[in-house]
């Protein structure tokens, strides 16, 4: 009886390092065949040209207007969504307080987060119809941004909680304003985790390909109007991916590992941020 | 002075009027996203009945047939085969992380777990195409697989790779962030006092979890394995990849399948020429926020009241 029990717990200890395994070597695994598929066909002429005539039969060109694309069409959506989401996180710490409404904001976020990028595109384009925009960068914005807020708003509802009420407490006992102490203090000491909240929001806006498949459109030149189509690099990816060329399909693997360089380093120096600004906030 | 105050308490009623109104307007965006899709789905809600939509099973746009059945399956087959993979997985993990790691480990194995989460749909769709639908192939075409196929839901009449198989492992990695960082925390959130007096008892730690922890984290085990479900659900990129999108019903593993997010990112372009197929598209997507509104909702509900009482 005594050998069994025993038996059992390192038979699930072994089974929790098995899959402990599984999930680090499956991630692993993806990084690893990124850089071994992507690195070969990276060339400096992929970064600094756009397609010229026959890229996508694998001439010469390179995806340039996907990255300046996908950078103008994230930092539009986290500018856009930074301006919707502070005033709802600074709602939600000096006007809301704990009642049932700042939970229920909190819940429609949470549940906002989990809406599929699919249905914020098809939402957004429909939107484009009735005011009559077609594909754009405005509207890779608009979808993005939608997308950015609730992962924005909860990232800064962190950021805030992380601050000692007492701070705010004595912002009050001197007689100060909400709006006061909103603006002067919570925003300051707060600064490092809105920041990681934004560069994390950039990160999933840049990587995110479904909301801009309708919205944003795809053109071969770099973006010049917020009325015109704009290129993206997942999309870029995902297009060239498509095509029955080899060639071309190296540099998909090439523009992926762009993207996936973009997306780790925005995500590694967020949380180095967080860390590092840390220490000028008081506790 | 007098003055001076009056305006800063102006400017603090002001700041705090529009903040609220925007809050509830942000907080409406997912009712907003639901009117929306259901005003332009409603010429095809209203001309045909709920079931023949549902489980009609031929989808020919031109001859004005709009069944999502096929859909609806390669939507729930791939989603499952990837919850079956990953739920025992993320659960192990979790446990361990919450209840065996050394500090080192947790220090190294976290953060990296964190930054998966935010890999792009996209890549893992390479990837998929790049290392999973060869290895479905190769199982498809070698001995294994021809004595597998003798079994129900492993017969092999696609021997591309294309497949639910693929599409699920390629989904299971997906969501392993999102059910590991959910159920490590509500694992970690049972009081050390249970655990004690269980070890009190002479339970081992297994025993402690399997009949204290876990028990007692059970609701938000759940809650964590329904946004990871709800995660995969929606998933586009990645699934419409590797999943080989033939619109049938998938009867195999190693099926071909066509899913609901995929039906909609591929036919965006042509929907236009042809009456009601944007409203069976638009329908197709309300659908989809409809299964995780609610999915997401009650999962949320249960993470709250746990956060709340603990």
């Amino acid at each position: 009886m005594k050998r069994l029990r025993r038996l059992e717990e390192y038979l699930f200890r072994f089974l929790m390092g098995l899959s402990l395994v599984i999930v680090l070597g499956s991630l692993m695994l993806i990084l690893g065949t990124m850089l071994w598929r992507g690195l070969p066909s990276l060339s400096l002429a992929m970064l600094t040209q756009v397609p010229k005539g026959g890229y996508y039969l694998g001439e010469e060109g390179g995806i340039l207007n996907a990255i300046v694309g996908s950078l103008c069409l994230a930092g539009g959506a986290t500018l856009l969504a930074l301006l919707l989401s502070l005033p709802v996180a600074i709602y939600l710490h000096t006007y809301a307080g704990c009642s049932r409404a700042a939970h229920l904001v909190r819940l429609a976020m949470d549940v906002l987060w989990g809406i599929p990028s699919i249905v914020y595109g098809a939402f957004a384009f429909t939107i484009m119809l009735w005011i009559g925009l077609r594909a754009s960068l405005l509207g890779g914005i608009i979808a993005l941004a939608c997308l950015e807020l609730p992962i924005i708003v909860r990232g800064m509802d962190e950021a805030f909680r992380l601050i000692p009420s007492a701070l705010s407490e004595a912002s009050y006992a001197l007689g100060a304003t909400r709006f006061e102490t909103a603006t002067r203090i919570l925003l300051r000491q707060a600064t490092a985790g809105l920041l990681t909240a934004v560069l994390l929001a950039f990160g999933r806006g840049i990587g995110d390909a479904a909301s801009v498949l309708f919205t944003a459109g795809y053109t071969d030149r770099l973006p010049d109007s917020l009325l015109r189509p704009v290129a993206s690099l997942p999309l870029a990816v995902f297009f060239q991916l498509g095509t029955p060329f080899p060639a071309v399909q190296q540099r998909a693997y090439a523009a992926g590992l762009v993207l996936t360089v973009i997306v780790l380093t925005l995500s590694v120096v967020a949380r180095w941020l967080s860390r590092r600004l840390m220490h000028h906030v008081v506790r | 002075m007098e003055r001076r105050l009056a305006f800063r308490r102006l400017t603090d009623r002001l700041a705090g009027c529009s903040t609220t109104a925007l809050s509830a307007a942000t907080s409406l965006l997912a009712v907003a996203i639901g009117l929306v899709l259901l005003a332009r789905a409603w010429p095809i809600l209203t001309t045909r009945p709920l079931g023949e939509l549902l489980l009609s099973t031929t989808w020919k746009p031109l001859q004005n047939a709009f069944g999502y059945y096929p859909f609806i399956m390669g939507t729930l087959c791939v989603t499952g085969v990837a919850m079956v993979i990953a739920v025992p997985i993320c659960l192990l993990t979790a446990v361990y992380l919450a209840e065996y790691a050394p500090r080192r480990v947790y220090a190294v194995v976290k953060p990296l777990i964190d930054v998966s989460a935010g890999i792009p749909s996209v890549i893992f769709g390479i990837w998929g195409v790049i290392m999973v639908v060869p290895f479905v192939q190769r199982i498809a075409s070698s001995e294994i697989g021809r004595s597998l196929s003798r079994l129900p839901f492993f017969q092999i009449d696609n021997p591309t790779g294309y497949s639910v198989l693929a599409g699920g492992i390629v989904l299971a990695i997906m969501v392993f962030p999102v059910i590991i960082s959910v159920a490590e925390e509500v694992i970690r959130a049972v009081p050390v006092g249970l655990r004690e007096a269980s070890w009190a008892l002479g339970a081992s730690r297994w025993e402690t979890i399997k009949y204290v922890v876990l028990r007692h984290a059970a609701p938000g085990v759940l809650a964590a394995v329904i946004l990871g479900f709800s995660r995969a659900f929606g998933e586009t990129m990645a699934v419409m990849m590797v999943v080989g999108n033939v619109p049938q019903v998938p009867r195999s593993l190693f099926d071909a399948a066509y899913p609901l997010t995929a039906l909609i990112a591929n036919s965006y372009g042509e929907m236009m020429s042809i009456p009601l197929y944007d409203a069976a598209l638009l329908g197709a997507a309300l659908l989809l926020l409809v299964v995780v509104l609610l999915f997401n909702l009650s999962a949320r509900l249960v993470l709250m009241r746990i956060a709340r009482y603990g």
